[in-house]
């Protein structure tokens, strides 16, 4: 029997280049379709990952604890105190990687001229960077020295819309546990840039010692970021998190504190998926053609094989390993080419003409393209599946042809 | 030269089945196309108008400086003034002037900083959907003075209901403290939580008092009738503007420049895809077109040899191709018609489509735009690429050798 598969795939091998222009076109087209699933999907999956990276990094972090009241009121009523005891010693254990306490209540700057509303941030510099959420860049002065800095940083955007520079002081208000206000005078000590504009509007930093005394409420923190450093492994850790912090605490991962950004996930997987089906399926009207061109081309010959006795089965086969041929032929051709164009841009694609656009979605001005090899599995997966799925009907009609009317046929 | 256009015609049914199979490429390819093309142009036309609707209009007077950074200092003199000049020189109602001002808001129990904006009540209902979307209460009316309608969202996050009073603490034009103290009156819900937790209307006059702007107020919002004449009206009214006065006209671009450009990438990666599509299908009809040339070398020697010129040969086969991508056109814009034409009644949505939807400001079901260029853009280019494809099975007739082409097997 394998005698028989043998010589079948080389009559196939054959087979293939008898017409060596038809297999050149059909390969150009499904190199082709395969090369725009493959760009295609990388291009997407780049644009996903920095809209989730943007995401993360301003949530901050891949999970978080709140007082159970904080998310639908974002007050400093409803704080927590410092972790400690048992969820201390979780926060300590692997594979959590690093953990940030921040106090975050909605407040108003106001410069001498101007005033904006914005989310203040209480850190404490030396572990915000353990989570990924110090700013990208300070454009001047420079970051808070400690939770104790009595400084404030604020986003270049915000800065302009102040009417303000660094070294001014400026005058922050929020509101203590009753609801008074509470205000302090303060200077500004540092610049940052961001990659979306909304964020430097957005947030201002504070020691948070230093906001925690301005807000009455000492050792109180509003949130607490927690990272194992991989956005997919949440799972891993979250339970242990949420058992040591007890039922008096609300510990979420990204997915329940952001369904947004774990919705575009899925609905980016379907559809990737839906555009290489339909791109095969634009392909797959010229695959089904070419192999009832070669069926109708060679009846006679298949006519021949069969009355000397071979058996459907193997005329089947013969056909099927033909278009696996072409297939796997335009797979190589594809993926190679799709190699060869997203490489040069994976350093990143230019896109700040339409920024301002790409911020609406929550994008940087840079595209980074993510060649990932799930997506080439992917195409390969539906290009062959589907392929063979086509490839079939000519193939069983060529092994059914009635022997001694295709010999006769002119 | 009609015998051609026959000869044409039952040469493409000698191969019934192949001929079919390629139509079916085109045809697929266009209805696919029509569907793509209409659903995204419908897609726009949603997010520009629901995004301009509620709060931007189509174009706006400000001072030159205000749209960059917003400083409360950059005000339009006379702005009520204004706003009835702007109205009686464009012929429309659709006019308003407002104040916006940040302020720390703050009831019994919560404090927040809000941008508040002083409107008229009786024109800001022509100008923007927000008046209509108030879900408890009512909107401000005309002789209202210290009332506010604020968003679900920051009513939510304030713990406020009707008849709860704000605080306002802020600073007035001249950099002076600014004070005030008003009742809610109205609550807007949206839907969109972005919006839900930003609105804060009060009237014009009353925001003039607390932040002491006189008679200032920073634009004047217009809204024409159909997005193609913002530009002529922008050109209008700039005419009104005194030249010495720093006061600029913004159209909607302008005023949201992420808008366009979101259109724009959404369009460049949406042409990408299809000219893939469209290049896959012109392979297939290449490929068809070829093995039919290639297979009936004999036929065609035979034709040579009776004294038929290659020309002749050359547009035999192009009329070949063009009868059948005219049959994908015409069945694919049949096909392609029904589909939109349904989905324009029923509207489309796909799973999970309402969290993104939410995201960016849009309905959750699309509608798409049924017009000519729509319905017409993808079919065309498909048949006019299909028609390049038989460009090079052509040319190959002229290279053929009579004698040499009626041996071949």
């Amino acid at each position: 029997m394998t005698g028989a598969i043998a010589v079948s795939s080389r009559l196939a091998w054959r087979n293939l280049w008898r017409n060596h222009r038809r297999t050149l076109i059909m390969l150009l087209a499904i190199g082709t379709g395969v090369w725009a699933m493959v760009f295609m999907s990388a291009l997407m999956r780049g644009m996903t990952d920095q809209v989730l990276v943007n995401g993360l990094h301003n949530l901050p972090g891949e999970a978080q604890i709140h007082h159970p009241n904080y998310r639908a009121d974002p007050s400093v009523v409803n704080s927590l105190p410092m972790p400690g005891g048992e969820l201390l010693e979780a926060l300590e254990a692997a594979p959590v990687t690093a953990w940030s306490a921040r106090v975050r209540v909605p407040a108003v700057i106001a410069s001498e001229r101007e005033s904006r509303g914005v989310t203040l941030l209480g850190v404490d510099p030396a572990t915000e960077g353990g989570v990924d959420a110090l700013p990208e860049e300070i454009i001047a002065g420079r970051f808070l020295e400690g939770v104790d800095d009595r400084g404030l940083v604020i986003g270049a955007a915000l800065a302009r819309r102040l009417d303000t520079q660094l070294g001014k002081r400026v005058v922050i208000m929020s509101q203590d546990p009753d609801n008074n206000v509470a205000d302090r005078g303060t200077r500004v000590v540092g610049i940052y840039r961001a990659r979306l504009q909304g964020t430097e509007e957005q947030f201002a930093y504070a020691g948070r010692e230093v906001l925690q005394a301005m807000l009455s409420v000492p050792g109180q923190v509003s949130e607490v970021a927690v990272t194992g450093g991989d956005y997919r492994a949440v799972a891993r850790w979250l339970p242990a998190l949420q058992v040591a912090a007890g039922s008096e605490l609300e510990v979420q991962s990204w997915m329940e504190l952001q369904p947004f950004l774990d919705s575009m996930l899925e609905v980016q997987d379907g559809f990737t998926l839906i555009f290489m089906v339909v791109i095969f399926l634009a392909l797959s009207f010229g695959l089904v053609n070419t192999l009832v061109m070669a069926v109708f081309e060679r009846t006679r010959e298949i006519g021949l094989q069969q009355a000397l006795g071979v058996r459907p089965t193997l005329i089947l086969q013969q056909f099927l390993l033909e278009s696996l041929y072409l297939l796997l032929l335009g797979l190589g051709a594809g993926n190679l080419l799709a190699w060869l164009t997203i490489k040069p841009l994976e350093s990143g694609i230019d896109i700040s003409m339409v920024a301002e656009g790409m911020e609406m979605m929550g994008m940087g001005t840079t595209l980074y393209p993510a060649l990932q090899a799930s997506d080439m599995w992917m195409s390969t997966g539906v290009v062959i599946v589907l392929g063979l799925t086509a490839s079939l009907l000519p193939a069983w009609r060529a092994s059914r042809l009635d022997p001694v009317r295709a010999l006769n046929k002119t | 030269m009609s015998v051609n256009w026959r000869l044409a015609w039952r040469n493409l049914w000698r191969h019934s089945r192949r001929t079919w199979l390629t139509v079916a490429a085109m045809v697929f390819c266009n209805t696919l196309l029509i569907f793509m093309i209409s659903l995204q142009l419908g897609t726009y036309d949603m997010m520009i108008n629901n995004s301009l609707a509620m709060v931007t209009g189509h174009m706006q007077v400000q001072h030159a400086d205000y749209n960059e950074d917003q400083r409360m200092r950059d005000t339009v003199p006379a702005v009520e003034a204004l706003a009835n000049k702007v109205a009686a020189e464009l012929g429309v109602d659709t006019v308003a002037a407002r104040g916006q001002a940040f302020a720390l808001a703050s009831s019994d129990d919560r404090s927040f900083g809000v941008l508040l904006a002083g409107v008229q009540p009786e024109r800001e209902r022509l100008v923007s959907s927000l008046p209509g979307l108030v879900s408890e209460g009512r909107y401000l009316q005309p002789d209202d003075s210290d009332a506010i309608v604020i968003g679900a969202v920051l009513a939510r996050n304030l713990k406020v209901g009707l008849g709860d009073e704000l605080t306002f603490l802020g600073s007035g034009r001249d950099g002076s403290f600014a004070a005030g103290l008003a009742t809610v009156v109205g609550i807007v819900a949206t839907g969109m939580d972005e919006i839900d937790r930003s609105v804060a209307q009060v009237p014009l006059n009353w925001f003039q008092d607390v932040f002491s702007m006189g008679d200032h107020g920073h634009v004047v919002v217009a809204r024409v009738p159909d997005l193609e004449q913002v530009d002529g009206a922008v050109a209008r009214v700039a005419t009104l503007l005194p030249s010495e006065s720093s006061l600029t006209v913004l159209d909607w671009d302008a005023l949201q420049p992420g808008l366009r450009q979101a259109i724009r990438s959404d369009l460049a990666s949406g042409w990408v895809m299809y000219s893939v599509f469209i290049l896959l299908v012109a392979f297939s009809v290449l490929n068809t077109q070829l093995m039919s040339v290639l297979e009936r070398t004999r036929e065609f020697g035979v034709m040579l040899a009776l004294g038929m010129g290659p020309g002749r040969l050359a547009r035999l086969v192009a009329i070949e191709t063009f009868l059948m991508s005219l049959l994908g056109l015409v069945l694919g814009l049949v096909a392609g018609g029904l589909v939109v034409a349904w989905l324009a009644y029923a509207g489309f949505s796909y799973p999970g489509m309402e969290e993104m939807a939410a995201q960016f400001n849009m309905d959750s079901r699309f509608y798409p735009q049924v017009s000519v260029v729509a319905l017409m853009w993808g079919p065309v280019t498909v048949f006019l690429f299909t028609m390049l494809a038989a460009v090079y099975p052509s040319l190959r007739l002229y290279r053929l050798e009579p004698v040499q082409a009626m041996r071949a097997v």
